[in-house]
């Protein structure tokens, strides 16, 4: 899967509201169904294929997100 | 069947490959990013775009907020910005005398529903009507939401909040202020226009309106006023991912987004 750029989540900040979800362009973002955080919040994980076009980070109401683009496009097995 | 385990990618660290950070979690304005407010909230996101439009028009050391009372109070003692916190709906006015008395300064409002169309709508009429060269943003979710989540003047017909639970109904407790509508036909209002944070494509439209709201004051054009759609599930008795639609059929059904006026 082509992948343009890449998110760093802090866990601990989300409050699992699964708006990341549907604003994700690509759709590579992914909530966990029984991993929760020291608050007991489930929270996004990253699949491949992202595009670092900040749309989650720009939704994201608790500021989870840093988002990352490389340099050059990598391909990351999906 | 097996499942085939899904392969995700680590996110706990900045990557090594060479990449450039596009996005860091809070916006520079903001020092802390956690806050007590629900899941969900809309008010962060809208909070987020109008401090990076404040940083990116690069008027931060002369920029002055003045926040009204609402949920949204909570960032006021957390930001990298000089805050002025007002009295309930005061904000506009407050807003008028710190331009007034320091014109260069660049000075933006930030209030609710609540408190600005119930509380304080004298304060936001005659600001608009006298032209000042002031910016206001409006947060507006159609609650109470700090104070439990009752209707404000902007709640639209049959929207469910804790003291209309059969819905708003225009007999019982009349009808909705358009509040972007009716400041849009006084003749001091220069840019008037209604955005939402509901989705990506929202904020990053909304956050243009903030632009060109800001610019009008940078221009001393008029009044400028950007009423933001925001999300409150807790207030709605939704789910949080339901809140993105929920406000789609609802309050932007009535509160209709878009650019009311421009000079």
């Amino acid at each position: 899967m082509l992948t343009r750029g890449t998110v760093v989540i802090d866990v601990e900040a989300c409050k699992g509201c699964d708006l990341c979800i549907d604003a994700c362009p690509p759709r590579v973002l992914e909530m966990t169904v029984h991993e929760v955080n020291g608050r007991g919040y489930r929270y996004p994980r990253l699949l491949p294929g992202c595009t670092g076009c900040k749309a989650c980070s720009q939704i994201c109401p608790d500021f989870v997100f840093q988002v990352y683009k490389y340099d050059d496009p990598v391909e990351i097995l999906a | 069947m097996t499942d085939v385990p899904v392969r995700f990618v680590p996110t706990d660290k900045a990557p090594t490959r060479a990449a450039r950070m596009v996005d860091d979690f809070t916006p520079a304005l903001i020092e802390v990013g956690e806050h007590h407010l629900c899941p969900g909230c809309g008010e962060p996101i809208a909070m987020r775009s109008v401090l990076e439009v404040i940083a990116e028009l690069d008027v931060v050391q002369r920029s002055i907020a003045v926040f009204g009372i609402g949920c949204y109070t909570a960032f006021s003692n957390n930001l990298d910005l000089e805050v002025c916190q007002a009295l309930h709906g005061r904000a506009p006015s407050v807003a008028t005398g710190i331009k007034r008395a320091k014109p260069n300064t660049v000075v933006v409002t930030v209030q609710g529903d609540g408190d600005m169309v119930n509380e304080g709508l004298q304060e936001v009429l005659h600001t608009a009507a006298r032209g000042e060269s002031v910016t206001c943003i409006m947060l507006n979710n159609g609650v109470f939401g700090e104070t439990g989540g009752h209707l404000t003047a902007t709640t639209v017909l049959g929207q469910r909040t804790k003291n209309t639970l059969d819905g708003r109904d225009a007999e019982q407790h009349g009808y909705p202020i358009l509040i972007s509508n009716l400041i849009a036909q006084l003749e001091g209002a220069a840019y008037v226009a209604r955005g939402a944070v509901n989705t990506a494509g929202n904020v990053s439209r909304t956050k243009r309106m903030i632009t060109r709201a800001f610019e009008t004051q940078l221009e001393r054009r008029g009044f400028s006023f950007v009423e933001i759609l925001t999300m409150c599930p807790t207030g709605w008795f939704i789910e949080t991912e339901e809140a993105p639609a929920y406000l789609d059929d609802n309050l932007a059904a009535v509160h209709v987004g878009g650019v009311l006026k421009d000079w």
